[in-house]
């Protein structure tokens, strides 16, 4: 056992050291920020006022109806102006466009709403063209409630809006509804389960084939045993995966936190002046929906069945990763025993869409018991609550399944590795886990 | 040192070793031969723990072989290589704390044997930086580095210049002298008649001959001996056939068979010719490998 120390102390301290490594592991959340905040931040840019001059001959529009920042209205005086000279006047200042509100005949609402017309030199922006008729709509609604006899006040008064407050009666407490959040937290979990068994899988892989090649195997495996020299690979790298995990983790909170109080939420850099004013917006506002559904999250549970399924997940696959690369001599060999463990990952991916919506249908409650599957799919399935019979059944089979994949993959490799120059088929990697010693 | 009763091993349908019967005294230089496939490095394998043999057993100074053996034995494999990211330093510690030494040890004994074969400038250099004669050096440090009790060399001269082969020959002979016993496998014979006291000759699995390098080949001797001379011979009658060969700038080449006993003789009847040179023919180590695995096919 004090051999494994050493190999694992080898596979970690040589990587840890490359360039690609600190490059990748420093670069990624700072591109992953720049993803997320850029259209944020693009977004808090001030755009182009696009000025629209109105000439409304029925009196239809409210003059003190400035429009947004970015679409401004400008009426023009039917008295004194004519369709002709008002259009030409827009058109003359270079304004984005024209809108006319034509006269009704016999105060008929409907024949306006059929008649308006609005004149722009190109293409008209789709958010210019619902904003105005979402105005025009209320305006004449107004009309024709006027028209029936309603005072339009009253509607206006007697408008309620509802939010339906949804409340989560499982587990016995009534909490807060965050279906949003909780399949983003799925989503993600999983993902960077999925990302990580790729990576630091195929790295194992790779490692297996380079001491194949470099022709160091069998100085290797006459000091120390195969066992130890896979199991040494494996959990060298896997510990190399965490550490990168954990800095992406840290980094990752360390922008967040950065690039919110910069560019998202400027309450959050003010002076600490008018707190409880500041907390009362907040409680209205939707960052306080968000922070209610965050405690309905188990957050320990969540943690902890993450570092379970992701070492579960990367031991299980790892191991089959170093079986793969024992058994071949080149990278490009390898592709025809990839596929097959690739697909139960594709698969769960594909799972995972359904199982966000549906977190206890049957694929989904079946695919997390499935060791292959199940790191990613539980994993999508926990942030919603999942029993903890369940919870624990998919971990027995995820621990079980991995101390018997590690232990065929050991009888594939200390074979494997001494094969040069051919091409295994599947039906020999099984007859490899038949030989004796 | 090693005593191997009866040794079988199998892959599918392929018997490796047939039941292989070996005794390697300590202190020997024993020479491994057989052609490809022989079954070499299947048992060279055995010994160092790499497979196991499905029928038989091997004994380690009298001891059934088992892992805490395998700090005591040095190998180089023909299949040899090292971590080209990695310096020759780290390389050579790393390799020596896997075989039992302690950092401080391993430390000491990189210092002298770089030193040995005059690579101390270059622990810090990368192995991929090294020429293939040099990353060979290495290679040999790190299987004796924790001064083993038994070093088996599997073809260690395949790559090495006349020069670095004659360097490794010494070091070996040297290792053989302070009290390493020494198995030599290879296909190439004439490599193993200066070296070697003691050889086991295999193939297809099977040992065809064992014994002291001089016994074998006195077995194999012909009664064939040269002549060579000064003075052109006419063959007397005797008990003996002579055979002339070519005559070369004034020397004269003749092929003679007899019995050892009238060597008196002959040398008798040529006394007047001014003799240069007399002496037997010795078949070579690969005359006699090939004579044996040709008569066993």
């Amino acid at each position: 056992m004090n051999n494994l120390g050493l190999i694992i102390r080898r596979e970690f301290s040589t990587r840890v050291r490359k360039r690609s490594f600190i490059i990748l592991t420093l670069l990624a959340p700072v591109l992953m920020a720049i993803l997320l905040f850029l259209p944020a931040y693009l977004a808090t840019l001030p755009g182009d006022e696009k000025l629209i001059t109105i000439l409304d001959e029925s009196v239809l529009m409210d003059i003190r109806d400035k429009g947004t920042e970015e679409i401004r209205f400008r009426y023009l005086n039917p008295k004194d102006f004519d369709f002709e000279t008002a259009k030409a006047l827009a058109e003359g200042n270079g304004d984005y466009a024209f809108l006319h509100v034509p006269l009704s005949e016999g105060g008929d609402p409907d024949f306006v709403a059929r008649n308006i017309r609005i004149f722009r030199e190109g293409d008209l922006s789709i958010a210019v063209e619902n904003h105005i008729e979402r105005s025009l709509e209320k305006y004449l609604q107004k009309e024709k409630l006027k028209f029936e006899g309603v005072d339009p006040e009253i509607v206006a008064r007697t408008k309620t809006n509802v939010k339906l407050r949804v409340i989560n009666t499982k587990a016995g407490v009534e909490a807060e509804n965050a279906t949003l959040l909780k399949m983003g937290i799925g989503y993600v979990c999983a993902f960077a389960i999925y990302l990580f068994i790729f990576i630091y899988g195929s790295q194992v892989m790779r490692g297996v084939i380079e001491e194949k090649t470099n022709r160091i195997m069998e100085l290797m495996i006459s000091s120390i045993k195969p066992f130890e020299l896979m199991m040494g690979k494996i959990i060298g790298i896997g510990a190399l995966a965490l550490l990168q995990f954990v800095i992406w983790i840290g980094l990752g909170a360390l922008i967040f936190t950065l690039f919110s109080a910069i560019f998202i939420d400027p309450s959050l850099s003010a002076p600490a002046g008018a707190g409880t004013e500041q907390f009362n917006a907040l409680q209205d506002s939707t960052s306080f929906e968000i922070y209610r559904s965050l405690q309905t999250v188990n957050w320990w549970q969540l943690l902890g069945s993450f570092i379970f399924y992701f070492l579960g997940g990367y031991l299980l696959y790892g191991a089959l990763f170093a079986a793969i690369g024992s058994a071949v001599d080149k990278e490009a060999d390898s592709q025809q025993f990839i596929l097959p463990i690739t697909i139960p990952l594709i698969l769960s991916l594909l799972v995972i869409i359904r199982a966000l919506d549906n977190p206890d249908g049957a694929i989904a409650t079946w695919m997390s018991f499935i060791p292959l599957s199940s790191p990613l799919v539980m994993m999508a399935r926990i942030p919603f609550g999942v029993p903890g019979w369940e919870l624990l059944l998919s971990m027995v089979i995820l621990a079980i399944s991995f101390v018997f994949c590690v232990w065929i993959a050991a009888k594939i490799y200390r074979i494997g590795v001494l094969m040069y120059g051919k091409k295994p088929t599947f039906k020999e990697l099984y007859r490899w886990t038949r030989y004796k010693n | 040192m090693i005593e191997a009763k009866g040794i079988v091993k199998k892959y599918d349908k392929h018997q490796a070793l047939k039941g292989l019967d070996l005794s390697i005294q300590k202190g020997d230089v024993f020479g491994l031969l057989g052609p490809n496939g022989a079954g070499k490095t299947t048992f060279i394998r055995i010994l160092n723990q790499i497979i196991a043999p499905d029928q038989g057993h091997v004994l380690f100074n009298g001891e059934a072989l088992k892992s805490s053996h395998i700090g005591r034995i040095g190998y180089l494999p023909e299949e040899r290589g090292l971590y080209p990211k990695m310096k020759i330093g780290e390389q050579l510690l790393y390799l020596a704390q896997l075989k039992g030494l302690t950092k401080k040890e391993a430390h000491e004994r990189i210092q002298y044997w770089l030193q040995r074969f005059e690579l101390k400038d270059r622990v810090n250099t990368k192995v991929e930086a090294l020429s293939k004669g040099l990353a060979q050096k290495v290679q040999f440090i790190a299987s004796v580095i924790h001064e083993p009790e038994l070093l088996i060399l599997d073809e260690p001269f395949t790559g090495f210049d006349p020069v670095n082969a004659e360097h490794i020959k010494s070091e070996i002979l040297r290792l053989n002298q302070e009290g390493a016993t020494i198995i030599f496998s290879t296909h190439r014979m004439e490599s193993v008649e200066e070296l070697c006291e003691n050889i086991v000759l295999i193939n297809q699995g099977e040992k065809l001959l064992e014994g002291s390098l001089a016994e074998i080949k006195s077995q194999y001797r012909s009664g064939w001996y040269k002549l060579e001379c000064r003075k052109e011979w006419q063959p007397t009658d005797g008990n003996w056939i002579v055979e002339s060969l070519d005559s070369k700038s004034n020397r004269y080449h003749y092929r003679i068979k007899l019995e050892s006993k009238d060597i008196p003789k002959i040398l008798d009847a040529v006394k007047g010719l001014e003799l240069v040179n007399f002496q037997e023919e010795t078949p070579s180590l690969n005359e006699i490998f090939i004579k044996s695995t040709s008569g066993h096919e």
